[in-house]
Parts: C-alpha cells; sequence; structure tokens
C-alpha cells in the first residue's frame, strides 16, 4: 500500500479502474437504482399500471389521507399493519428456530463418524429445493383431508381430528414458519459448521482433560468464539426473512392470517392494480426493513464497543 | 460407565438418523406420490402400489412444460453468463485498486443485495414494458440482473482479495495492461470461484418467482416455478397433486443433482460471501 495514494501511476490506476466498474455500475442503476426510484416516485401519484403514463401527483394520499372524516391510505389500512405484524412474527420465530436448530445441526456434523460425509450431502436438500416446489410438497403433506402429516399424528393419537394446516389462522401461520424453518436450516447449519471446523482442536482436549461438562464448554468456549459468524448468518438471513414472498404466496395465497409486506404489496400493485398504493406500501417495505438493519446494526456495534472495553 | 456410554452413542446415532429422515423424507414422499394416480394418491400407504409414469407424461402432455424449462434454463443460463462478465472486472477493480468511493459503493452493491423485490416491482414493471419486453424471455432476464449482479460482484470481490499481491504486481512491472492483468493472471485463478458463484446466481434465478409471476403472462413464456405453483385441476378444490409433485421431482433432482455434485465449491462460496463479508 505503501505510496499508493499519489503519484501519476495510482492515479492511472484509479482511472482505470472506474472504466472497469462502469459497466456493471452503469446496469445496477437501470435495473436496481432506477426501478426503486420509479417505485418511491408512483407512490406519490395516482398511477395506475394498465394505463399511459399520465399519473398526477397526489401527495401523501397513497399513504395516509382523510376525506369526510374517513381515513384512506396504506397506513390507514388495518391489512397493512396485519401484514407488518405477521412478518415481523415470522421473521422472529423463523430466524431464532432456524439458528438454534442449525448450531445442533451443526454440532453434529462437526463429530467425525462414518458416512458423515453423506450425512452432510443430505443436510444440504431442503436448501436446494426451490421455494415454490417445497411449498407445493409441504402443502400437500399438509393437506387436511388426505396429508401424511395429519394421517401421521392421528395414527400417533396426538389429534382426534383432522388439523386445517393451511386454512386454520394460527396454524397456517405456524406451518409457514415450518416450512421457512426446514428450508432454511441447512445455510444457518453449513455456516455454523464452517465456523467451527476454523476454531482449534486443542481448545476441546484441553477443556475434555480438565474434565469440563460438554455443555459448559459450548457455552464458554465454543458459542463466544462462533459468535461473529453467527451474527452475521442472522443478520442475513432476518433481512431474507423480512421480504418473503414465495412461500406465504404458493402456501396460503393471499390469506390475511399468513399475508406478508411484500405480498401486501403486491396484492395492491397487480390484483387490485392500484400502482399508487401499492408503491407507497412497497416502500415502506423498504424503509421498514432499512430500519431494522439499522437498529441491528447499531446493536452489533454497541455490543462490539461493550465487549472491547 | 459403559452403558452410559453406549447411550450417548446411541442418542448421537439417533439425532443423525433424525436429522437425515427430516432432510430427505418430503422430498422421498414427493417422489412416491407422484409415482401414484387416483385411489392410490389418497390411500395412507406410503409404497405405491401400482407405481406409473401417468403424472409423468400428463405432465408435458396437458401444459408446454418441456418449453418452461427451456426458459428457466435460458433465462437463468444467460442471467449467469451476464452477471459474471459484468462483475469479474468490477470485482477486479473493488478488490485490487485503492480508490475514492470504494468503500461506498461495496457498501452500496450490499445493500442492494439485500433489497426486498417487492420494492422494485411497479418501476421494474414500468422500465420492462417502455422497453417492449413485457411477457418475454429477455425482460425477465432484464429484471434478474437485479437479484444475481450484486451477489455476484461481492463474492468474487471476495475471492479475488485473497490472492496475493505479488503476483499482479510482477505483471504490471512487465507493463500489462488491468486487462492483461485479469485475463492472464486472475482468471485462470478465478475459475473456482466463478463456478461456485456462477452455480449460486444459477440457483437464484431458477428458483426466482416473484419477478416470473409479475412479469409473464402466457403459459409458454412461464418459467418453471410459475407454471408448477399455476397447475391446476378441474376445480380450485381439486388440485392434481399426482402432477403437481411429478413436475417437482422433475426440476427438483437435476438441481439437488448439481448442489450435491458442487457441495464443497457451494458451501465454500457461501461462507466466503457471508461469513468474511
Amino acid at each position: 500500500m505503501s505510496g499508493r495514494a499519489a503519484g501519476p501511476l495510482a492515479r492511472a490506476r484509479a482511472r482505470a479502474a472506474w472504466g472497469l466498474i462502469a459497466p456493471m455500475a452503469l446496469v445496477l442503476l437501470a435495473v436496481a437504482a432506477w426501478p426503486l426510484g420509479r417505485t418511491v416516485w408512483l407512490g406519490f401519484t395516482d398511477a395506475s399500471l394498465a394505463g399511459g403514463g399520465d399519473a398526477a401527483f397526489v401527495g401523501w394520499e397513497n399513504y395516509y389521507a382523510v376525506f369526510d372524516g374517513q381515513a384512506f391510505g396504506v397506513l390507514a389500512d388495518p391489512q397493512w399493519w396485519r401484514a407488518v405484524a405477521n412478518t415481523l412474527v415470522f421473521t422472529a420465530a423463523s430466524v431464532s428456530l432456524e439458528t438454534v436448530l442449525g448450531v445442533l445441526v451443526a454440532l453434529v456434523l462437526h463429530r467425525r463418524f462414518p458416512g458423515r460425509a453423506w450425512v452432510r450431502a443430505a443436510v444440504l436438500v431442503p436448501w436446494a429445493i426451490p421455494t415454490v416446489v417445497s411449498a407445493k410438497m409441504w402443502a400437500w403433506m399438509l393437506n387436511d383431508q388426505v396429508g401424511v402429516v395429519n394421517a401421521a399424528l392421528l395414527g400417533l393419537g396426538l389429534i382426534d381430528a383432522p388439523l386445517a394446516w393451511t386454512a386454520d389462522p394460527l396454524l397456517s401461520m405456524i406451518a409457514v414458519i415450518g416450512v421457512d424453518v426446514w428450508k432454511t436450516t441447512p445455510f444457518m447449519a453449513l455456516l455454523v459448521l464452517a465456523a467451527l471446523e476454523m476454531l482449534p482442536r486443542d481448545i476441546y482436549e484441553a477443556a475434555r482433560v480438565d474434565g469440563i461438562h460438554p455443555v459448559r464448554v459450548f457455552f464458554r468456549v465454543t458459542l463466544p468464539l462462533i459468535a461473529p459468524a453467527l451474527v452475521v448468518a442472522v443478520v442475513f438471513r432476518t433481512l431474507d426473512a423480512l421480504r418473503v414472498f414465495d412461500l406465504v404466496y404458493v402456501l396460503t395465497a393471499n390469506s390475511p392470517a399468513t399475508m406478508t409486506m411484500s405480498v401486501y404489496a403486491r396484492r395492491e400493485l397487480i390484483d387490485f392494480q392500484a400502482a399508487g398504493t401499492g408503491s407507497a406500501a412497497a416502500t415502506l417495505v423498504v424503509f421498514i426493513i432499512a430500519l431494522i438493519a439499522a437498529m441491528i446494526l447499531t446493536a452489533a456495534r454497541l455490543r462490539g464497543r461493550e465487549g472491547a472495553v | 460407565m459403559i452403558a452410559q456410554a453406549l447411550i450417548a452413542r446411541l442418542g448421537f446415532a439417533l439425532a443423525v438418523v433424525l436429522i437425515v429422515a427430516v432432510s430427505i423424507g418430503p422430498l422421498g414422499y414427493a417422489l412416491v406420490t407422484s409415482l401414484e394416480t387416483g385411489s392410490a394418491l389418497v390411500s395412507p400407504g406410503v409404497w405405491p402400489e401400482a407405481p406409473t409414469l401417468a403424472n409423468y407424461t400428463a405432465v408435458f402432455a396437458e401444459q408446454p412444460f418441456a418449453r418452461n424449462i427451456l426458459n428457466s434454463v435460458l433465462v437463468a443460463g444467460g442471467v449467469v453468463a451476464l452477471s459474471l462478465s459484468l462483475a469479474v472486472t468490477a470485482a477486479f477493480a473493488l478488490a485490487r485498486v485503492a480508490f475514492r468511493g470504494r468503500g461506498l459503493l461495496l457498501g452500496t452493491i450490499l445493500c442492494v443485495a439485500m433489497f426486498p423485490q417487492v420494492a422494485v416491482l411497479s418501476g421494474m414493471f414500468l422500465l420492462i414494458r417502455s422497453l417492449g419486453l413485457y411477457n418475454s424471455l429477455a425482460g425477465l432476464g432484464l429484471s434478474y440482473l437485479m437479484l444475481t449482479l450484486p451477489f455476484t460482484v461481492w463474492m468474487l470481490t471476495t475471492f479475488l482479495r485473497q490472492i496475493p499481491k505479488e503476483l499482479e504486481e510482477a505483471a504490471i512491472m512487465d507493463g500489462a495492461g488491468p486487462l492483461t492483468v485479469i485475463g492472464r493472471v486472475f482468471l485462470p485463478l478465478l475459475w473456482p470461484a466463478l463456478v461456485s458463484t456462477g452455480l449460486l446466481a444459477f440457483i437464484v434465478a431458477w428458483n426466482e418467482f416473484l419477478f416470473a409471476l409479475t412479469f409473464t403472462l402466457t403459459a409458454e413464456t412461464r418459467t418453471v416455478p410459475v407454471a408448477i405453483a399455476l397447475i391446476s385441476g378441474a376445480s380450485a378444490f381439486e388440485l392434481p397433486w399426482g402432477r403437481i409433485m411429478a413436475a417437482s421431482v422433475v426440476v427438483t433432482l437435476p438441481m439437488v443433482a448439481l448442489v450435491l455434485v458442487f457441495q464443497r465449491w457451494i458451501v465454500s462460496g457461501l461462507t466466503a460471501g457471508a461469513v468474511k463479508g
């Protein structure tokens, strides 16, 4: 790095760098920045996607407006707030469950045993299955009339009557969370396993020689050491879960019991052809996710500072 | 003491069996279902009594499913090729050259990778329609660049940072320009990274559902996930589960095979993208 900042060679290199980046940057501007800007703008207009470009600016009306003492707009829609609550419940439940399960699976896979490579490969299978396919597969297994899950639970005597997994409000939320946990635990397990494999094995030797209980070793030694990798994985999964669409849409369609923010925004945009309110909702989705990301990052930074002191 | 050790080993073996069963059980059950028709479908027995391939022929006969598979392959393949070629030069500059605004640019790219897709849905719809690409594979591919490009750049940048500086400095000393350095020095070292990044991008594009559902209209331009999601029977309450499972198996088995064959590379790609990021 020494002496790179100044000098004509460094400047020529920097210019060449921008030349190399330009094609990628232009494409990203066209397919990400421009559509996002259009979405935010549409949120302030009365546009409809079917019509032409003759949209009028309406200010905050798509967000919140009062006509004749009645409130309109996304922020006045109880279904929107239901969707926000659903998304938060879904994210909190599925990310925490898959983190715990992912760590457990990773601990099992970290042990050496015959056939370990095969088990590791099997764990990857749910991750490799397209989301739409896993949603359909589980919809079939959770079918209230002929599904294998109800048949098994009835056979074991755990329930007296078939459960409506994808219709009942509470059960359908549980089903959506369960399928998501099934699908994304492999991702968590693999990331944790990679972190575990970077740990030196001799600490465990030392702990075993000292006769410390394995559970204690896990909480005192392993967990703090894999914590940085775990935090990154949790952040990734959280941001991913907050924008969930496919799974919910295919498993329970537009049911209000499981409708997430993304499903709500798409329904407004496409099913109701309301480009204005739909774009306003989409903008709010970005805003909420950015807010949560900022909160997580601030919390992580504060924790990091505490740890340093 | 011995009994205790035996119980511990048995418990561990049970945990392994449970993990494997939960992981591959649902796919196995889908496979069994796809081989059954009529009343066998709803009978509780797990093993098919009279296995038949009728569902598989029906999937291809009653809708343009072969065309849907071809669409998915074309779109995903094209998007991967385009993303990699755009990303490799940009990643080189981002990883190896110190310039003003590099951190900001990398941060922006990571933000785009974490973007909710629904945020660009209406803007993207207008963009695709104004280019006359609505209900076409090209339009779909264009929208997929938003999903694959940022993370391709991010992953290749991470990989490129790990290559020792001396290699490139020697080439620059010999008077090689940046494109020569990329082509002659980095590409030969980078191909494992290109394979794992390309595979992950392919999986993203192959599995994508929201854009494909919104930007295509006719059965002939649909990709596989949309085609499967929209398979319907005589009435809304009688879904042809045998056919849906047959279609699912057809598109999932190649994916599973791909992931298992390239397991090591995919895992290294995922961990490079996430842990070191």
